[in-house]
């Protein structure tokens, strides 16, 4: 059942998805008027799938790594929302929506294979963990996200042709505002996520825990994430070198995500 | 009429070219003067703003070259230029004018500024006595015509001026215009507007920066700004968010380096340099840094030329009301055209019948004042019924202007009247037509 909500919650993403194709593509916002109400219905479905498999299995569980997939998009969606919520524009879901829809549809096509069965991901701690370093992944994301955008208005603006296809995009400095608070949002979790994981690590593994290369990475990221944070906080860097230290930080979120597979930590097979 | 315009805009060249054309406000009287005291101009005028240059002179025959006047008023020669000049003679010259004082000719069409410009550049030429009655019916009639575009349709009322447009991109960049600050440089007219567009949107604090600082301090008071010593420019700008400069300075006074130290004292929050001044104030390089936007005037325009669009309806119905003041215009000067022809008829008929009366006096013998008066009113009446026909067509026929010529030769040919002088012909209407006329026995 919960697999038959996440398909339908795919598919409402899937017009997030057409409608960053349409808007990249310039054939205008075709889907403007029904974009936000397909999404939030996704994200609803979304919520019911994540639910229904928790009860159904009895705890708080990331029984599989597409689940896990599955509970990144959802904190990428609740996060967008916060921001969608708060400055009413949907332009950060042209990066967005893709990213949530692909990760989405892998978690909703994949539920089989891989099945971790190690017993620490049963734990409330392991949840935990994981979820924090989700929800600041997602505000990382949608930093990311707005960054570009902040270099597409910034370039429109600059080349001051006023192309139909930009009137979309919100006020620049709305843009920069939704990019910076963004990384605030996300980067309390992503630290206190990351001292649940070393904590937890500590206490299972002893101080060795350190050079698994998925841990190097994600406390690499953290550091670009705190760099990022620290150069707007002093020098206000906003536009393309903020949004160069976003793709580094992304990239190294993205390696951190990968390293799944090289982790002896987080391969969880035991 | 022989009437010549000759002049860029912004439609023809973009604002390198302008900068070279534009005749500070300082320097206009001089320039007007110039351009009327040259050989076979009668009466001229220039307009000179940021979008335009309009050299306009009635000249004696129309053979005068103006081009020839640029070398002495630019010390130029206009010859490179050609591509960006436009000239206009005689009706299209009448019809430039209409439209340019109707906004029609805008940047932003319908925009109120350029007929308070026309209108000074009017005064300006007035007071150095280069406008005589010709341009002065044309003007007036320029007015009327702008008066009635603007009543009559509603592009006045839905233009977009070019403040409107600077709103627009600054709320582009800065998205809520609450609390942002404005630094206007120089204290122009159109910075003036700039800022209470600005205002009206929501921005808080005005900084003004003039050369002359008691102009600063009075442009300041009328928005509760602040006035700013020029000195102290290069370190006060930064505290705005958007600077507007219209400065009548010849070199830019804003360059790139001037923009880094800005946006390093401003930890690289925006900044938005809105550059109306011709020539321009504001480095175009400086847009290249990060974080600072520059539109100069013609990007201005770029961005109004969609706006434009969405009027084209009124735009035409406006061209409309132009094109009929200039038929009417042209009607006017034309039965202006004749009536020296039918001054000149009177004369010859006048002289006709006192010559015939003085020669019959002799046999009249003595009359009595009642007799005299009877004899007068007698001729006096032969000649007001016989003339009134013709009168009456040649009016007709010099509104109708393929017949004019015509039948005015055709008159004077019959009468055998002397070819007027081409200045009367021309249709100038306070000197009367003092042509001798030979009367034939």
């Amino acid at each position: 059942m919960p697999l038959i909500w996440l398909r339908v919650a795919v598919g409402f993403y899937g017009v997030g998805l057409v409608y960053s194709i349409l808007l990249l593509s310039k054939r205008g916002n075709l889907l403007a008027k029904v974009v936000e109400p397909a999404v939030g219905l996704g994200l609803i479905f979304h919520f019911v799938s994540l639910v229904e498999s928790f009860v159904l299995s009895g705890h708080f569980s990331l029984a599989s790594i597409h689940n896990s997939e599955s509970i990144l998009a959802f904190l990428a969606m609740v996060v967008f929302f916060v921001f969608f919520v708060g400055y009413r524009t949907v332009s950060p879901g042209v990066v967005i929506f893709p990213i949530v829809f692909l990760l989405t549809l892998a978690s909703a096509i994949g539920q089989k294979p891989v099945t971790l069965t190690s017993p620490l991901l049963r734990s409330g701690w392991v949840f935990v963990h994981v979820v924090l370093i989700f929800t600041g992944y997602a505000g990382l994301f949608l930093s990311f996200g707005a960054s570009l955008l902040y270099i597409v208005q910034e370039r429109s603006l600059k080349s001051k042709r006023q192309a139909s296809l930009l009137t979309w995009l919100p006020p620049l400095q709305t843009i920069d505002e939704i990019c910076y608070n963004s990384l605030l949002f996300g980067f309390p979790f992503m630290t206190l996520g990351l001292a649940a994981g070393s904590v937890l690590a500590i206490d299972k593994y002893g101080p060795l825990f350190f050079y698994d290369p998925k841990i190097l990475l994600s406390f690499l990221m953290w550091i670009v994430y705190l760099l990022l944070l620290y150069m707007r906080w002093s020098s206000g860097w906003r536009g393309r070198r903020a949004a160069l230290l976003a793709t580094v930080a992304f990239v190294v979120a993205l390696g951190a995500w990968a390293a799944n597979y090289f982790s002896r930590v987080h391969s969880f097979r035991s | 009429m022989n009437l010549i315009v000759i002049g860029v805009n912004h439609q023809t060249a973009p604002v390198e070219v302008r900068e070279q054309f534009a005749i500070p406000e300082a320097r206009l009287p001089e320039a007007v003067k110039c351009l009327a005291s040259h050989p076979g101009v009668e009466e001229a005028m220039i307009v000179s703003t940021c979008n335009r240059v309009e050299l306009v002179a009635r000249t004696k025959d129309g053979q005068a070259d103006i081009r020839d006047c640029m070398r002495d008023l630019y010390g130029v020669d206009p010859a490179p230029y050609r591509q960006h000049l436009y000239e206009y003679r005689d009706r299209d010259a009448i019809k430039h004018v209409f439209r340019v004082a109707s906004s029609l000719d805008s940047m932003v069409v319908g925009e109120p500024q350029i007929l308070g410009q026309v209108k000074e550049a009017y005064a300006t030429a007035r007071a150095v006595g280069a406008i005589d009655s010709q341009l002065d019916a044309l003007l007036s009639r320029a007015f009327a015509v702008a008066k009635r575009v603007r009543t009559e349709t509603s592009i006045a009322t839905s233009a977009v001026s070019v403040a409107s447009v600077a709103v627009d991109l600054a709320q582009k960049i800065f998205g809520n215009l609450d609390g942002k600050s404005v630094y206007l440089v120089g204290a122009g007219k159109m910075c003036e507007l700039a800022a209470r567009h600005l205002l009206a949107h929501g921005a808080k604090k005005i900084y003004v920066g003039n050369r002359t600082f008691e102009r600063a301090v009075a442009m300041a008071k009328k928005f509760n700004g602040e006035a700013i010593p020029f000195e102290k420019l290069y370190d006060t700008v930064d505290l705005a968010d958007i600077v507007i400069s219209s400065t009548g300075a010849p070199h830019t006074i804003f360059r790139k380096e001037h923009g880094e130290k800005f946006l390093s004292k401003r930890r690289n929050r925006p900044m938005f340099f809105i550059d109306i001044a011709v020539p321009r104030d504001v480095d175009p390089e400086m847009n290249k840094l990060d974080g600072l936007f520059v539109y100069d005037i013609d990007d201005l325009q770029q961005v109004v030329t969609s706006h434009i669009s969405d009027r084209r309806v009124e735009a035409d119905r406006a061209e409309a009301i132009v094109e009929n003041e200039v038929d009417k215009f042209l009607a006017r000067l034309q039965t202006l055209d004749v009536v020296p022809t039918i001054v000149s008829l009177q004369e010859h008929l006048e002289t006709v019948r006192q010559a015939e009366i003085d020669r019959l006096r002799g046999r009249l013998g003595t009359l009595t004042p009642e007799q005299e008066m009877a004899v007068d009113a007698l001729t006096k009446g032969i000649i007001n019924k016989i003339m009134h026909t013709p009168i009456t067509t040649l009016k007709t026929a010099a509104r109708e202007s393929s017949e004019a010529t015509t039948v005015i030769d055709l008159v004077r040919k019959l009468f055998n009247l002397r070819e007027v002088q081409k200045a009367a012909a021309a249709g100038e209407t306070t000197a009367p037509a003092n042509d001798k006329v030979e009367v034939q026995r």
